[in-house]
């Protein structure tokens, strides 16, 4: 699963959703891998004005990731240096996969399994 | 077929005669599952670059192939499809039920559940599913509080479900038949013995959707009809949120 997905994830317990304390979820245990994709800087410029920046900071931190701008990029990519946070971004959201590990809902403690790259969010049945 | 199953109408239900049957023939029904629907396949081409939305019931994740500009976030109770699903970039897929759909209400763009709504086994569980999808969207402009923020359009979700009236398909139902119905699968099975092939069949539920009928559950979870139509032997709308 790709890091740019996370920020789109939430707990999937109704009790949840309106609570600030489910989103982002926070990784345990995550085993990441790198698998490269092609640098598409226009898709990740068309994407950022939907993402919740803060959000990927605190998922970047957690992984180790600390050298993430403090705002949100404009999302141009016309000089080197545009090119660079465009291609840092595009490593870390789009070619950063978590394939093991857990997802866990700081409202409720529920932990969503990862295995093989695939994150699990059915519920047991006294969650639904 | 009818179905006279005391417990049509719950989640067991249909683990039994849907999502069980999904993981066993996931593979096969993969394999026969390629072709877009032109609705849908217009309704993703006309997405402005950019936009982020769900797939809900991805199935193998046949829509995933058809816009790789905007982001979409893929889900199905079939590990077995998701597992087909996630190989489509750049999007992304995940486990979920329909009904308890792990995504922030009112941040989407837009949403499709093909051939998924007609799977659920009650009209409240039907209605349900719909109001589960159009939670994810961004409100209409409409009834958003603030008006100002003219960039917001409000998110859109097609919904595509089997109709009734297809009188003219293999299966030849027609209004006033049954609505609720088990139609077979059947997967030819390789034996283990030499020249040896089996097939085995496989039912799932279905409910069939009469004329004005998905509207009308549209109406009944919270949302509107945009635009509504019939597609070869299927129902579609496209959705948006009321409040
Ligand atoms: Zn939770």
């Amino acid at each position: 699963m790709k890091l740019l997905t996370v920020n789109f994830l939430t707990c999937a317990v109704k009790g949840c959703k309106g609570s600030a304390a489910s989103f982002p979820l926070h990784f345990e245990d995550a085993e990441l891998e790198q698998r490269e994709i092609g640098y598409n800087p226009t898709f990740l410029s068309n994407i950022l004005p939907r993402l919740d920046w803060d959000a990927i900071t605190t998922t970047a931190l957690e992984l180790g990731f600390t050298n993430l701008p403090a705002t949100k990029p404009d999302g141009s990519f016309e000089t080197a240096d545009e090119h660079k946070v465009m291609r840092d971004l595009h490593t870390l959201l789009m070619e950063t996969e978590v394939v093991q590990g857990k997802m866990v809902c700081r409202n409720c403690g529920h932990a969503y399994q990862i295995k093989e790259g695939i994150a699990n969010f059915l519920l047991p049945n006294h969650l639904v | 077929m009818g179905t006279t199953s005391p417990n049509q109408g719950s989640q067991e239900y249909e683990e039994q005669h849907v999502h069980n049957v999904y993981e066993q023939i996931a593979s096969h029904f993969s394999s026969t599952r390629y072709k877009p629907w032109p609705i849908v396949q217009r309704f993703l081409q006309e997405l402005p670059p950019g936009s982020v939305g769900l797939d809900v019931g991805c199935g193998n994740g046949k829509y995933l192939t058809v816009n790789p500009n905007v982001f979409i976030v893929a889900s199905d109770r079939s590990v077995n499809l998701v597992k087909f699903a996630s190989q489509h970039r750049p999007h992304a897929s995940v486990v979920a039920d329909n009904l308890s759909l792990p995504h922030p209400s009112s941040s989407f763009d837009f949403a499709i559940s093909v051939a998924v709504v007609h799977h659920l086994s009650s009209h409240p569980r039907r209605v349900q599913a719909i109001a589960a999808i159009l939670q994810t969207l961004q409100p209409s402009p409409e009834t958003e509080q603030n008006p100002s923020n003219s960039k917001h359009v409000g998110g859109k979700a097609l919904i595509y479900v089997w109709a009734l009236e297809q009188k003219a398909s293999r299966r030849g139902w027609d209004e006033g038949d049954e609505q609720d119905v088990m139609v077979p699968w059947v997967m030819k099975t390789k034996s283990t013995q030499v020249g040896n092939e089996n097939s085995e069949t496989f039912h799932r539920y279905y409910h069939l959707y009469r004329q004005g009928e998905l509207e009308g559950d549209i109406v009944e979870a919270g949302g509107r009809v945009a635009e509504s139509g019939y597609e070869k032997d299927n129902w579609w709308a496209i959705a948006v949120r009321n409040k």
